[in-house]
């Protein structure tokens, strides 16, 4: 075999027979760093998982809504206004959308009254799985809201939407047309807004301006904004975790100092014996390179797997309400697994780096003790 | 828009690397001056026994480095959803007046470190420290290359504003486009082919006589320096278009995103790291005459030059294989 492969080798036979012989010590540190690149790790997959979940569910979305404003807050769309816009070159379709929000005082929450672009049976609702669990109801159940004219109305639950959509469907209660008229007063012929379906993303932007230019009362707004700013929230969100991380990665690189420079007597003799019987500084040193390596790596897999199966197994417990944030219909969701590269990479550099750069000190000055110095004493 | 962990992650090694380089350069300034191997004084050995730590130390700083690199193209890449505009890693670099000239300084960085590790590398082979003077005087001109990167760095993130309208890839690398981006762009297929095999064919067969017969290794320096140009000029003149099947894309950091399979990486990899073996064996060639090197630079001189003969042949195979294996037909 390659001679430089067999001496690594028997350098890291060596180390691992050398950290074998201080188990509690290196145990110690062991698990202090994998707590470290525990924590990191699970804010990580926790935020990547959250904006792949954000895009997944923006996908199905329309490239552009359009609303109209009236003193720079949201109106109605009147009628006659969906046929202002015309023809636009690259405009798929365009449809009116009714939507609204209604206050439950039972449960003292917000729902999102919707009509769907699908059938649904007049006197009939869809409530999300959320909704549902708040008020216990199943399908074929009886609800009655009352609306904001102060009437009363019953409906019946005629299904519960899947959990596999509850991140975005909680609090959604999906109801015909004519009901959703009925229920808030909604003035005939209005809508709330327009979705309007591009196909190529590249003219998307154009459509907007000539949007804006047809209609200056009104408001475009793009999938791909949305699709920004919730990756800049969520890239800010786990910027600022990490930021406040920082304490406990200095505090590792104080103890990772500490635990290298705190050579035992019978750790120096060691080195002293290595070194008498021939070993170079540099050799020492390699070993030493190697036994941050295998700790390194050690900790670094625990870590990673231990963030893995919190995140994914556990739904993140730990981290949920400083990322998540918090509603009342809060929906329960798992997250679907996804490793990044770049964030184990860049966790690479927030764990590693900084505990090789505080034991390159301490591993220097056990490296260079003279042989004789340390027999003798 | 500071606050995003890649970012910080490459702000952090990059002020690490500063702060560890100054804290080397009284050290290193004090070997120039004070160095001699023949004195058995107390401050020789002193110093002697901190080479060791300052040796380790650099090569800790600069290996990182080396991974930077390619943490902050990754990291461009992935930050063009945020930009308006954006569509790669291009946009993002644009977004301010200092993305570009902060790769490059990465880039330069990059290859410069590669070098110092090598002589770095042959000199702790040698028995006397022979090397230890030109190692730390090279090392006190790193130190304002590390800044200038961290201090590029630093105003390009700082200055990044989601609000910025930047432009795409395809305006920058496209024939009509003023600037060096543009000429190579414009650049005819034919001609370009022809330049791109002939400079890897040379710079292959440069290496490998290097590797074999260990000679000639300034001419394996300089025919990989110019097999690199023309391999980006390559990419950016035919390369792109036949990994993209599309007569006028010529973007060098679209190949890097998953829509093309992570392609780009294939080619980049084995080609900066043929480049930077390949520059490093011209940097150790000005001590073939040191004594206490004799055996050991033209044992290492081999070992570079088969790793930068190597690459380039890899370089060479994918782009071939890309190539054939693309649907664009560009030259009748």
């Amino acid at each position: 075999m390659n001679p430089w492969i067999e001496k690594q080798r028997s350098l890291i036979d060596f180390t691992l027979a050398s950290l074998a012989r201080r188990k509690t010590r290196n145990l110690g540190l062991l698990a202090v760093y994998g707590l470290l690149v525990f924590v990191l790790a699970s804010v990580m997959l926790f935020v990547h998982a959250l904006r792949q979940e954000a895009t997944a569910i923006l996908d199905g979305t329309p490239e552009v809504i359009l609303q109209r404003m009236v003193a720079g807050r949201h109106d109605l769309i009147p009628p006659g206004y969906l046929e202002r816009i015309g023809r636009i070159r690259g405009v798929q379709a365009k449809e009116g959308r009714l939507w609204g929000y209604y206050y439950d005082p039972v449960v003292k929450a917000n729902y999102t009254f919707m009509v769907p672009g699908h059938e649904i049976a007049p006197g009939t609702l869809h409530i999300g799985p959320g909704l549902a669990r708040e008020r216990g109801l199943a399908p074929g159940n009886t609800v009655s809201f009352r609306s904001y004219s102060g009437r009363l109305f019953a409906f019946t639950v005629g299904a519960v939407l899947p959990q596999k959509s509850e991140l975005a469907s909680a609090d959604l209660v999906l109801l015909s047309e004519q009901d959703f008229r009925a229920f808030f007063e909604y003035p005939a012929g209005h809508y709330t807004d327009i979705a309007l379906s591009v196909a190529n993303p590249q003219e998307v932007r154009t459509v907007a301006a000539k949007l804006a230019n047809a209609l200056p009362d009104s408001r475009p707004i793009l999938r791909e904004e949305v699709l920004r700013t919730y990756a800049s929230i969520f890239d800010w969100r786990e910027g600022i975790v990490l930021t406040v991380l920082a304490g406990a990665l200095f505090a590792f690189a104080i103890l990772a100092w500490d635990k290298a420079s705190g050579l035992s007597a019978e750790e120096k003799r060691e080195i002293g014996i290595l070194k008498a019987i021939g070993w170079e500084t540099g050799d020492v040193i390699k070993m030493k390179f190697w036994e941050g390596t295998l700790v390194s790596l050690a900790a670094f897999l625990l870590g990673y797997v231990g963030a893995y199966l919190h995140v994914f197994r556990f739904d993140a417990a730990l981290f949920e309400p400083v990322l998540k944030g918090w509603a009342v219909l809060y929906p329960r969701f798992s997250l679907t697994p996804a490793i990044d590269g770049l964030a184990v990479a860049t966790l690479f550099f927030f764990t590693v780096v900084p505990y090789t750069a505080a034991v390159l000190v301490p591993i220097w000055r056990a490296a260079t003790t003279d042989p004789d110095a340390v027999m003798r004493a | 828009m500071l606050f995003q962990p890649a970012i910080i992650a490459l702000l952090m090694a990059s002020a690490l690397g500063v702060a560890m380089l100054a804290a080397a350069a009284p050290f290193a300034v004090q070997v120039i001056r004070r160095w001699d191997i023949r004195s058995g004084s107390e401050l020789q050995l002193a110093l002697e026994r901190r080479t060791y730590l300052f040796s380790t130390l650099v090569t800790f700083v600069l290996a990182i480095q080396l991974v930077a690199l390619l943490l902050f193209v990754f990291n461009a890449d992935r930050m063009a959803v945020m930009f308006v505009g954006a569509m790669c890693a291009v946009g993002t670099l644009n977004a301010n007046a200092y993305g570009f000239p902060a790769l490059l300084a990465q880039m330069a960085l990059f290859f410069l470190a590669a070098m110092w590790l090598a002589v770095n590398h042959v000199d702790t082979r040698g028995r006397d420290y022979p090397l230890v003077k030109i190692k730390y005087g090279l090392l006190v001109a790193l130190l304002p290359v590390l800044a200038t990167v961290l201090g590029l760095q630093w105003q390009y993130f700082a200055n990044l504003q989601a609000d910025v309208i930047t432009s795409c890839c395809g305006s920058l690398f496209s024939g009509e486009a003023k600037g060096l981006s543009g000429d190579l762009s414009a650049l005819p297929a034919k001609p370009a082919l022809i330049g791109f095999y002939a400079a890897l064919g040379i710079a292959i067969a440069a290496a490998g006589h290097t590797a074999w017969h260990r000679t000639f290794g300034y001419a394996t320096a300089a025919a990989s320096a110019v097999a690199f140009a023309a391999a980006i000029a390559g990419t950016l003149s035919f390369l792109s278009l036949y990994i993209y099947e599309h007569p006028h894309h010529h973007c060098p950091f679209c190949i890097l995103k998953p829509e093309y399979d992570w392609q780009g990486y294939w080619l980049y990899v084995p080609l900066f790291a043929a480049t930077a073996a390949g520059l490093s064996v011209g940097a150790i060639q000005p001590f073939r005459r040191v004594a206490s090197l004799a055996a050991v630079i033209p044992a290492v001189t081999g070992r570079l030059a088969a790793v930068a003969a190597w690459g380039f042949l890899l370089f060479a195979a994918v782009a071939s294989v890309m190539i054939l294996r693309s649907n664009l037909i560009l030259i009748e």
